[in-house]
């Protein structure tokens, strides 16, 4: 099947690629670009270990096709940080021991970070009402709770 | 030893970040589908649609015309003559005369893409003659079921039994009629556990490469480099250690990645393509579909209890069918039935049973969480006709250190009765129940175990520390080792870093398995870090021209051991580091073996539920696990193995289940269908770690992974029993089969 050129921005970057027309976002991101960081757990929009913002939008990258994102911006875990800082969702992951594989966490916090831009005081139930579409096996979401709950606390200026 | 033996410690007990928490909040750490390879193809598998067929014809004719599909493996291209456990693997991994379950691969390809190997994949025809087939575990034994395998049963099985059963057991002690004719109240029942799959989100994935002259190497996620790379030499017929396996970081395990699935195939098309890496990842439905699940179990429990709620005898008989092959963990479910309990008459009967359905794997304290579900509920039910203290009656017949367990060996150091003690105690037992709302408590047990384990430690030039181990890290255990040899080398923590080596690098070690991987790689790099001390202070003493028994190793530095042997100002380790080029050579510490001493874990779990009568939906309100933990090396991650255990153990007694239709065909491969829980179906999960030190281990450590997955199902059961007065004997207790019980209830 022929391929498709797709002209994006990943991370504020912009990128080139061939996309199969079937291929997902994901695919594209890992095979195509090499950005490993989205992981696929599913392929079925039911884990959340591939999530992205697409123009902003939280999405599940394995649901969107590669040949779609056109002229989009994309931002992934791999931009979640800057040059030499980490997002303090990141810290607080860290310090809170707030994964255990590691596997379901670039998802979380892609997601996480979305929660915040939306609402950034939101209450225990709201984060896990938000975060329902990621799967952790490893950690009964206690402590990715708790994290996110103190990064929201400390970036709107409140100490923990 | 006593609690009070152990000293202070400067950073065993402590909190630090996890050394590689950077990697794993940026996206950078790679797991096992994150590495490519120059000239890599894909490939991808052909699975049986069928529970039991036989495979008439396998044409591959057309994929092979495919532009760009390089080859197609199927069994005729694995070695023949293999027995016993190597022909059961090599069987799963591709499907020989007949396939086995829904899900069971036939044949595999490599391309160079992976859209092209799965378009490849659809078109290798395949003729199948349909079997007929079973996947329950009593209709497997029934008279007349089919048989999976003529000639499966070891020597154990009694003549006469059906040929699916292939192990049988049974052990017991004292006299099981007299202790029953003793009791006040014997109650006997049937539970029944559905299979559960370990349901780590990351999916199996492997990287293999093979050349003509047998020589190999694999990048892939798994729990044990080693046990792997024995397994698919063995399966593909090579020489072990020509296969040089780099575990990738894991996306977690819970036993279902100690053994192999479809790791040999990469290796296997590699061959056939002049050695080209090929590079295979299941998808999620493949995972659940072919990779092990837990077994499914069907259990007789029958216990007797006097009025003061002494147990004076038990009986349990457990039938697990773990799939096509043998291997339910019948053995430790047995063996762990009754361990918390310190009952004179005993009777265990188990059968291990075939039925078409993958082959099972190891899952969280295997055998465990089954067993506790028939034996913690049945007790609960007579606590309750006896209108007894449930956790009293547990703390009555609590076994305690030295006692004879109930499988054999005397218990060592143990810490029930603590654990017991502090659950009592705990504030949640307070807290007030409203209408449709319940509590219930509930028991668990684990071996914990050791294993071969090989672990070398090198200073390096500054005096810091790097640590070569053979247990992938899962959840934190290169925190718990970086802290442990920091701590004995008397060096900060960031002075050490923990690697997790190749097959090339050290000699054998067993999987990360068995929650053995802080306990014992954690133990041999004690005892390497006191290998490279012992020839410190040997330097140094050289140095100082005194003997080496003279010099004792304090805070990091050689000191002279007393004013005998003279004054000399301490020799920091990176002053002896810093010269060791001209002062002898390298300074390593090596330390391999089984280590001994393991300890035993118990836990306490007690849940509050309330269940919605008009859907039959359970919602769990509070949860608390209570577990003697040895002693926490970092307990950030101890209470993370509490509480990740107790969020498993409550999705397989609400939600989780393996769900076949008439044909033997699994209807729920997707995560969507196959609900573990998620955020919004839990509360914060409470843990009390108890402290009872593992006189077997330098820092005390028994092993914290396995314990906290086996009492959910029945405190879930129990606090359900609590709210509705309903009592579920089968898992899992998900909505509709709660309402059915509620409206039998009336
Ligand atoms: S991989 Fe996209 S949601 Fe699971
Ligand atoms: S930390 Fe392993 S899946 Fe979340």
């Amino acid at each position: 099947m022929s391929k498709i050129h797709v002209t994006t921005k990943v991370n504020g970057d912009t990128v080139e690629f061939l996309a199969d027309p079937r291929e997902t976002l994901l695919d594209c991101l890992r095979d195509r670009l090499g950005l490993t960081g989205s992981k696929e757990g599913c392929g079925t929009g039911d884990c959340g270990a591939c999530s992205v913002t697409l123009d902003g939008t939280l999405v599940c990258s394995c649901l969107v096709l590669g040949a779609e994102v056109q002229g989009r911006e994309i931002g992934t875990i791999e931009g979640m940080g800057g040059d030499d800082t980490l997002h303090p969702l990141q810290r607080k992951f860290i310090e809170h021991a707030a994964l255990q594989c590691g596997f379901c966490t670039p998802g979380f916090l892609v997601a996480g970070k979305a929660l915040l831009e939306k609402n950034p005081n939101p209450t225990e139930e709201e984060v896990r009402y938000w975060l329902a579409g990621n799967l952790c096996r490893c950690t009964g979401y206690d402590k990715i709770v708790r994290a996110v709950m103190d990064a929201a606390a400390e970036m709107r200026g409140e100490a923990a | 030893m006593a609690k009070d033996e152990f000293k202070e410690f400067k950073l065993v007990g402590t909190r630090p970040d996890r050394p590689d928490g950077l990697d794993k909040v940026t996206g950078r750490a790679r797991y096992g589908a994150d590495i490519s390879a120059p000239g890599m193809l894909w490939g991808a598998v052909v699975r049986s649609p069928h529970a039991h067929a036989r495979i008439v014809k396998i044409d591959a004719s057309k994929a092979l015309a495919m532009d760009g599909v390089k080859a197609v493996v199927t069994r005729a291209d694995f070695p023949t003559g293999l027995t016993g456990d190597a022909w059961n693997l090599q069987e799963n991994t591709m499907a020989g005369e007949r396939a086995l379950y829904d899900g069971h691969a036939v044949a595999a390809v490599a391309a160079i893409s992976k859209t092209l190997a799965e378009d490849a994949a659809r078109l290798v025809e395949v003729e199948y003659e349909i079997l007929p087939h079973v996947t329950d575990v009593d209709e497997a034994m029934a008279e007349g079921a089919p048989v999976i395998r003529e000639g499966a049963a070891d020597a154990t099985v009694p003549e006469g039994m059906h040929p699916n059963v292939v192990k049988y057991m049974e052990f017991g002690r004292g006299d099981i009629e007299a202790g029953f004719a003793e009791a006040d109240l014997v109650k006997e029942h049937t539970f029944k556990t559905e299979a559960a799959h370990q349901g780590y989100i990351e999916p199996h994935a492997c990287l293999g490469q093979l050349g003509e002259d047998g020589k190999g190497e694999m990048w892939v996620c798994t729990q044990g480099q080693w046990y792997i790379r024995k397994m698919c030499a063995d399966v593909l017929g090579l020489d072990g250690a020509q296969l040089r396996v780099t575990p990738s970081e894991i996306g977690g395990g819970f036993g279902g990645k100690t053994t192999i699935f479809m790791e040999p195939l990469p290796l296997a098309l590699s061959k056939k393509t002049g050695g080209r890496p090929v590079k295979i990842v299941m998808s999620r439905s493949e995972v659940l579909r072919a990779t092990g699940p837990t077994a499914s179990a069907s259990m007789d429990v029958k216990i007797g209890m006097k009025k003061d709620g002494t147990i004076t005898a038990g009986r349990a008989e457990f039938r697990m069918q773990g799939g096509a092959f043998p291997g339910a963990p019948v053995d430790m479910a047995l063996y762990c039935a009754f361990a918390g309990y310190n009952v004179p008459n005993l009777e265990h009967v188990g059968y291990d049973v075939l039925a078409n359905r993958p082959k099972c794997a190891a899952y969280r304290a295997p055998g465990s969480p089954m067993a506790a579900f028939a034996v913690e509920s049945l007790v609960d039910e007579l606590c309750r006709e006896l209108g007894l203290d449930p956790l009293e009656v547990r703390m009555k017949n609590a076994v305690k250190s030295g006692d004879q367990a109930s499988y054999g060996p005397k218990f060592g150091s143990i810490g029930l009765v603590e654990t017991l003690e502090a659950t009592v105690a705990h504030p949640n037992l307070q807290a007030e129940l409203g209408p449709n709302q319940g509590r219930g408590v509930a028991v668990g047990y684990w071996f914990n175990h050791s294993g071969e384990t090989s672990v070398s430690m090198a200073i390096s030039e500054d005096g810091t520390a790097q640590v070569s181990v053979g247990t992938p890290d899962i959840g934190g255990s290169r925190a718990s080792i970086a802290l442990m040899t920091a701590e004995t080398l008397g060096i900060p923590y960031e002075d050490v870093r923990v690697n997790v080596v190749e097959t090339g690098a050290l000699g054998v070690n067993e999987p990360t398995h068995g929650s053995r991987a802080t306990f014992a790689s954690g133990k041999a790099a004690v005892e390497a870090a006191r290998q490279a001390i012992g020839e410190m202070c040997r330097r140094a003493a050289k140095e100082w021209g005194i003997e080496p028994e003279a010099v004792e190793w304090v805070d990091g530095a050689a000191q002279p051991a007393g004013p005998n042997a003279g004054e000399f100002p301490p020799m920091t380790i990176a002053e002896i580091a810093g010269k060791m080029g001209s002062t002898g050579g390298p300074i390593s510490g090596h330390h391999e073996s089984v280590p001994e001493g393991v300890g035993a874990s118990f836990g306490a779990h007690v849940v509050d539920v309330e269940v919605d009568p008009e859907t039959g939906r359970t919602t769990i309100l509070r949860y608390l696990v209570v577990q003697d933990a040895g002693r926490a090396i970092h307990p950030a991650y101890v209470e993370g193995q509490y509480q990740g255990g107790a969020a498993q153990g409550i999705g397989w007694a609400l939600n989780e289940e393996y769900i076949y239709d008439d044909q033997g065909r699994l209807q729920n491969p997707v995560f969507l269908d196959y609900r573990v829980p998620v955020a919004s179906d839990l509360p914060m999960i409470d843990t009390v770690i108890v402290e009872v030190p593992n006189p077997g281990h330098p820092y005390g450590v028994r092993g914290v992974g396995e314990t906290g997955i086996t009492p959910p199902l029945p405190a879930i059961a129990n606090a359900i029993q609590d709210a509705v007065g309903v009592r579920v004997r089968q898992l899992p207790i998900s909505p509709p089969r709660l309402l059915a019980a509620l409206k039998a209830k009336g």
